[in-house]
């Protein structure tokens, strides 16, 4: 547990005038699992998406798996490759089979094998659990299996980073429990994960340390049972007071 | 029993209202289907007014007799359900069919009773009907133009292959399928380029050369809509996505080409192409008039079509492009395998709406001296033998450009259903 594999360096990013991230400085071990809590458009979203550069930022350094973040489309394309992700609102592609979602990427940015990619695919959706759908197109399940393939897809690209991006904000109280069920089962399995998210038992259970945002600046990180025991700045207390 | 109440009908007397609000109903049809058909006026003994005014005054009320809610009679329901549900929507039902009664007699005597299509000049057209003599005698220069008759089989050939192949998507195997959009887009016009010039224009193997001026009638119309089609779909593609570009060069270069060609008029366009076009080519340098038309079109339809599909790009969500990068994709895999496949669903009737206009823009190539269909019939029209029949001519032609464009749009709706899916 010392390899550095994100490194974000006085990260900034501005909308506008309106600046979202101030000198973020963040640190991630391969196989850490990390939980990002905080308000929302505390720039929780925005930081993990700067990691993919789904958002550019401004200032600052981030470095990926040793490549620094550029302008260069195909070292970006290359970390993306690296870099699975998983959405609030699923993002499955509803003119594709679960299956063919999940082989989409394997074959044609991989250049894997048909049959291969398609091994790959059943293997991941039977960890989560929906291998038996695999036919049906994304309209046709629910917002938990939806999200569970979204997993599912994101894993087939061999990913040594997994984000998480409010998986869970979208779902019906029920169906929470199986996407986190999913969730914890890739912690066990060693992946190193960035969750953003409100789950506090999930927080708790899973994550090495907790990361607390709040207007657009990393205000407390720590450990995750210190973080619980024993908060530092008022502003989490606050936060943790509200949420549990 | 309980009593009647001639104003409020209810379910209790359902059979009384019923047959009376039947009988009625079927009196003031009858007046109007005799009276159209046999014209015999059975209230002559009414005031001029109130005799035409008798069945829709008798209707309305057989209508209000039989408006029963729920009455358990499934037709009775579904009746008044659609057309009976208020005494304005009783009056327009009333009037609406009292039209089509009453237009039926002359529509089939000018078609069929009174129209003649026996002998071969003007003068066998005795009846006050149409002279369907007249559509007869041009039938060949309608759908050929000035091609010369005895070479007509050529393009008959020619269009048998052209459909022929293009069924060939049906009868592919599954292996052969990822290769069909490649087919449809660069095969499929290339043989269909080939076929026509070979064919079509002749000049070799000992085919007589036929010069694109003699090319005319519905042939023409087909093969200028259908290169149009084909042509201008990819290049307003490209144009789509040439406008969303992030390179300010090629979205400068998208904007400033749409907006040019949707701000000049089709008919300048085409002068341009016959007229202005040459002007800039070196001399030695020949282009067939034909082919400048066509690619002035496509142009120009392509304007329209990258605005229609640049609306199914705007209308995805921007998730399904942060998935798509999120799995390392680039351009124009997230494009091919992403984007286009669900924007294109989306706008099908754009699409479609866009290719009909333009088949039925192409009979102002006659600017150019190009007869197409509705160019013949102007020309046919003008004939000092058979003048006065501009109105079958023009009957024929619309005849035809419904079909055409009808049996289009039925297509397109059945694309619609075939490739929809739930979110």
């Amino acid at each position: 547990m010392s390899d550095k594999i994100i490194e974000m360096k006085n990260v900034n990013k501005w909308f506008g005038d309106f600046q979202v991230l101030k000198d973020v400085n963040l640190e991630v071990q391969a196989k850490q699992k990390i939980v990002v809590c905080g308000p929302s458009g505390s720039g929780k979203s925005t930081l993990i998406r700067c990691i993919n550069r789904l958002e550019e930022h401004q200032k600052g350094s981030i470095i990926v798996d040793g490549n620094q973040l550029t302008e260069d489309t195909k070292n970006i394309e290359k970390i993306r490759a690296e870099v699975g992700m998983v959405f609030q609102q699923f993002n499955l592609f509803p003119h594709l089979s679960i299956l063919d979602n999940c082989t989409l990427a394997p074959i044609w940015v991989k250049k894997m094998p048909k049959k291969e990619a398609e091994d790959l695919a059943m293997k991941q959706l039977e960890q989560v659990q929906i291998a038996d759908q695999s036919q049906k197109f994304p309209g046709q399940l629910s917002g938990g299996q939806q999200q569970r393939c979204a997993i599912a897809r994101a894993l087939c690209m061999k990913p040594k980073i997994m984000l998480f991006d409010e998986p869970t904000s979208a779902l019906d109280p029920e169906m929470i429990k199986e996407v986190l069920d999913a969730m914890v089962n890739l912690a066990k399995g060693g992946m190193t994960m960035i969750v953003v998210t409100h789950e506090m038992g999930f927080a708790k259970e899973v994550a090495d340390e907790v990361i607390f945002m709040d207007e657009g600046m990393i205000v407390e990180k720590a450990a995750t049972k210190e973080f619980f025991a024993n908060p530092k700045s008022d502003r989490t207390k606050l936060f943790l007071s509200q949420i549990l | 029993m309980s009593k009647i109440n001639f104003f409020k009908p209810d379910k209790q007397n359902l059979n009384t209202y019923l047959y009376s609000g039947l009988f009625l109903l079927s009196i003031s049809i009858l007046d109007v289907f005799i009276n159209s058909f046999f014209k015999i006026n059975i209230t002559f003994f009414l005031p001029n007014f109130a005799s035409f005014l008798f069945p829709l005054i008798l209707g309305v009320i057989g209508l209000h007799l039989i408006r029963i809610e729920f009455s358990g009679i499934k037709n009775l329901d579904l009746l008044n359900k659609n057309i009976n549900t208020s005494t304005f929507n009783a009056v327009l039902t009333l009037i609406i069919f009292f039209i089509i009664i009453k237009s039926i007699p002359p529509v089939m005597s000018w078609f069929i009773l009174d129209a003649n299509i026996a002998g071969d000049s003007k003068e066998a057209c005795s009846g006050s009907g149409a002279c369907w003599t007249y559509i007869k005698i041009w039938f060949r220069r309608f759908m050929y133009g000035m091609y010369p008759n005895p070479e007509q089989w050529r393009i008959n050939v020619a269009f048998i292959f052209l459909v022929a192949l293009a069924f060939v998507g049906y009868f592919a195997g599954e292996k052969l399928k990822k290769y069909l959009t490649l087919y449809y887009v660069i095969i499929y016009p290339i043989i269909a380029y080939i076929l026509i010039y070979y064919l079509i224009s002749g000049g070799s193997f000992g085919l007589e050369w036929v010069e694109t001026g003699a090319w005319g009638g519905l042939s023409l119309t087909f093969i200028v809509s259908f290169f149009c089609l084909i042509f201008c779909f990819p290049v307003g593609m490209i144009l789509a996505l040439g406008r969303r570009s992030d390179l300010p060069t090629i979205r400068y270069i998208s904007i400033g080409f749409i907006e040019f060609w949707r701000g000049v008029p089709l008919i300048t366009v085409l002068f341009m192409s016959s007229v202005m076009f040459p002007m800039f080519l070196p001399e030695d340098f020949f282009m067939d008039k034909l082919v400048r038309v066509i690619i002035a079109i496509s142009l120009f339809e392509a304007a329209y079509v990258a605005e229609v599909i640049r609306g199914g790009l705007q209308a995805l969500p921007r998730g399904q492009y942060d998935a798509a990068k999120s799995l390392g994709m680039g351009y124009w895999k997230m494009h091919i395998f992403v984007i286009l496949p669900q924007a294109l669903k989306l706008v099908i009737p754009g699409i479609a709406n866009t290719f009909l206009a333009l088949v039925k823009d192409t009979p102002l190539i006659f600017v150019v001296g190009l007869l197409e269909l509705a160019g013949m019939l102007g020309l046919a029209k003008t004939n000092p033998d058979w003048l006065g029949f501009a109105m079958e001519g023009y009957v024929f032609a619309a005849i035809i450009f419904w079909i055409i464009c009808y049996s289009m749009s039925k297509y397109s709706y059945n694309l619609e259903l075939k490739y929809k899916t739930e979110r």
